[in-house]
């Protein structure tokens, strides 16, 4: 044991003397959640709109109104033909068109139907799909109100319309913030975390120290738990500082018990920094290191669940995310800071952790080797 | 009394390259063990066999009396290593080192205390105590490393190039220091390139491609090659034969 407190001092003593490593490891997380929380939004807003009115009537003026008061629109065209919205498509000054057709508000009245086009920009797909959904959100209002309106009307007896009510659990605002901040925080612990631990070893093994570490009689499960826990420690602090950000800026509801996101990020940042200390001891240069932590986290990253739902994902990738310890810690965040979660309703998360830190941890002892 | 290392037939093999081929020898206790050859002739990689880094590809060795396949970690109980590559921590201070590698030694925290005056005084060091160990010079950082290798005082101690690149004040202090720490009973096995220091030790070994071709004391070699210095008799042995 006190072999391993020799090890931590030493690895604090070399972390702290670094001026460039403090704000690299409490800074840059914090400046980077802020911009990412703000950034990764789902919200698709200022979306360039061009509406060609071939009808210029009375109905079409009020359609386009509707559109103008909606804060996710931008005008930024009006034409009577499709040629100049053709071309704003094309330039990239808009990114959707609405055609109003000619005799739009006649068919309206007449038969009681008439139809309406968008064409949107569809290179970027969400985006698109969601311009699509905020006009039809918009042309149906339109529809309802014009229904009313002209109900007194008895040649428009339209039938009762069904109306569906919404009700968000948990993030009744559907606050992307709320959604977003626990898990980017994860990611941002896990980042530094698996980096800080992927890189040290092999930095040792670089300048060559770990020669004379290895021709000592340390045994191999101090030095990796001399290793392990400076940073497990900064990477609970950097997790403080977070949550402090998320409540002070972001406003997070912290619903479930602190203690027990303090608990499981005890045992998540054992796995993370485990692998990092497994990757350090397969490679043999900090470049090398580098590059295997980055495909690892790559593929953690995109398939946490936390910029796509894990439950769309196709079945052999829902398989591969049950072995990707970020997607564990963004559903636990999520559950206990939003949803107030208990440890009994975490309590499989807990136990795949639990399992994965031995098996990690093991390995990296295993594959540690003071004899080559 | 049992020698400090013996080998038999110790081999090493990298692939198709054998490194160190079926080497045999003694080293007694308290002598100083000169480990001379040509670079790549496999000096460092015998060394590394013996204090346990390395695992051989045949052939047997006991170090201190124990086995270098099965029992590596109680030969690193017994052992000091100086690696040719500068093995301190460059961004830790000299006293840090000294307690850095005194803990991982498992000293008492007194004897650590005790060991950090000691070696900082020994060595005349007071001014760069509190100074990162990258700031020192050259032959300051080698006598801290060999300082720091037998602090622990091992029975043996391993020494690989130790001089090299200092300048002859140091080199000269640093024998001073090697001839001190074997007066005390500890056993040197080092390996150079200067054939002046191949004078000081008790017997040498001159490896040329991976095979020891001589082993005797400075003076009986001499004689056998009908050389004036150790420079001749190297020279003799390792210019590649017309």
């Amino acid at each position: 044991m006190r072999t391993v407190l020799f090890i931590i001092r030493k690895e604090f003593l070399q972390i702290f003397r670094h001026k460039v490593m403090l704000p690299l490891i409490f800074l840059m997380p914090v400046i980077q959640l802020v911009i990412l929380a703000h950034a990764a939004d789902f919200e698709v807003k200022n979306i360039n709109l061009h509406i060609v009115d071939q009808d210029r009537s009375q109905a079409s003026v009020q359609l386009i109104g509707k559109f103008r008061a909606c804060r996710n629109f931008n005008l930024v065209g009006y034409s009577f033909t499709n040629q100049p919205a053709f071309d704003e498509i094309q330039s990239g000054d808009a990114d959707l068109f609405l055609e109003i057709p000619p005799n739009f508000q006649r068919d309206l009245i007449r038969h009681n139907a008439a139809s309406l086009q968008i064409s949107v920009n569809a290179i970027n797909g969400v985006q698109a799909g969601l311009a699509n959904a905020y006009a039809s959100a918009i042309i149906q209002d339109f529809n309802r109100q014009i229904r009313t309106e002209w109900a007194r009307s008895p040649a428009l007896k339209a039938p009762a319309g069904l109306s569906v009510t919404y009700s968000n659990w948990f993030n009744p605002d559907m606050n992307y913030q709320t959604f977003m901040v626990p898990g980017i925080l994860v990611l941002l612990v896990t980042l530094i975390g698996m980096f800080l631990s992927g890189m040290n070893i092999v930095k040792e093994k670089e300048i060559g120290t770990i020669e004379q570490i290895n021709v000592t009689p340390i045994r191999k499960y101090q030095f990796i738990i001399g290793k392990l826990l400076p940073f497990w420690i900064i990477a609970l602090v950097e997790l403080s500082i977070g949550l402090v950000v998320g409540w002070l800026i972001f406003d997070i509801p912290f619903v479930g018990s602190l203690w027990l996101i303090f608990g499981f990020a005890a045992i998540y940042l054992l796995v993370v920094l485990g692998l990092g200390l497994l990757v350090s001891t397969i490679t043999e240069t900090q470049q090398q290191a580098m590059f295997v932590s980055w495909f690892f986290l790559i593929i953690f990253i995109l398939m946490s669940g936390l910029f796509t739902p894990i439950e769309s994902m196709p079945a052999w990738a829902q398989a591969i995310t049950r072995f990707n310890p970020v997607a564990y810690f963004v559903d636990v965040m999520r559950l206990v800071l939003l949803k107030g979660s208990n440890l009994m309703d975490i309590r499989l998360h807990v136990a795949v952790m639990l399992t994965a830190a031995l098996l990690v941890n093991t390995l990296a002892v295993v594959n540690y080797r003071k004899t080559n | 009394m049992l020698p400090a290392i013996t080998t038999d037939k110790l081999t090493k093999r990298f692939g198709d390259f054998t490194a160190v081929d079926q080497i045999t020898f003694e080293v007694n206790k308290g002598e100083i063990f000169g480990f001379l050859g040509a670079n790549g002739a496999g000096k460092t990689t015998a060394m590394r066999m013996l204090n346990g880094l390395s695992r051989p590809s045949g052939g047997q060795a006991a170090v201190a009396g124990f086995d270098v396949y099965r029992e590596t970690e109680k030969i690193k109980k017994h052992i000091g290593y100086m690696s040719q590559k500068f093995s301190l921590y460059e961004d830790l201070t000299v006293r840090e080192n000294i307690q850095f590698y005194g803990g991982i030694y498992g000293l008492p925290g007194k004897e650590i205390r005790r060991q950090v005056q000691e070696l900082i005084g020994g060595l005349g060091m007071q001014a760069y105590a509190n100074t990162l160990v990258k700031s020192i010079p050259l032959g300051w950082k080698q006598k801290l490393s060999f300082s720091i290798a037998i602090m622990h005082r091992p029975e043996i101690v391993f020494l690989d190039e130790p001089t090299g690149g200092v300048d002859p004040i140091t080199r000269r202090q640093f024998w001073e220091m090697i001839y001190k720490a074997a007066s005390e009973g500890m056993t040197v096995f080092v390996t150079t390139h200067y054939m002046d220091e191949a004078e000081y030790c008790d017997r040498v070994s001159i490896m040329v491609d991976g095979r020891i071709a001589a082993l005797d004391r400075p003076r009986a070699l001499k004689e056998q090659f009908g050389a004036g210095s150790m420079n001749d008799v190297f020279l003799q042995l390792t210019r590649p034969k017309p």
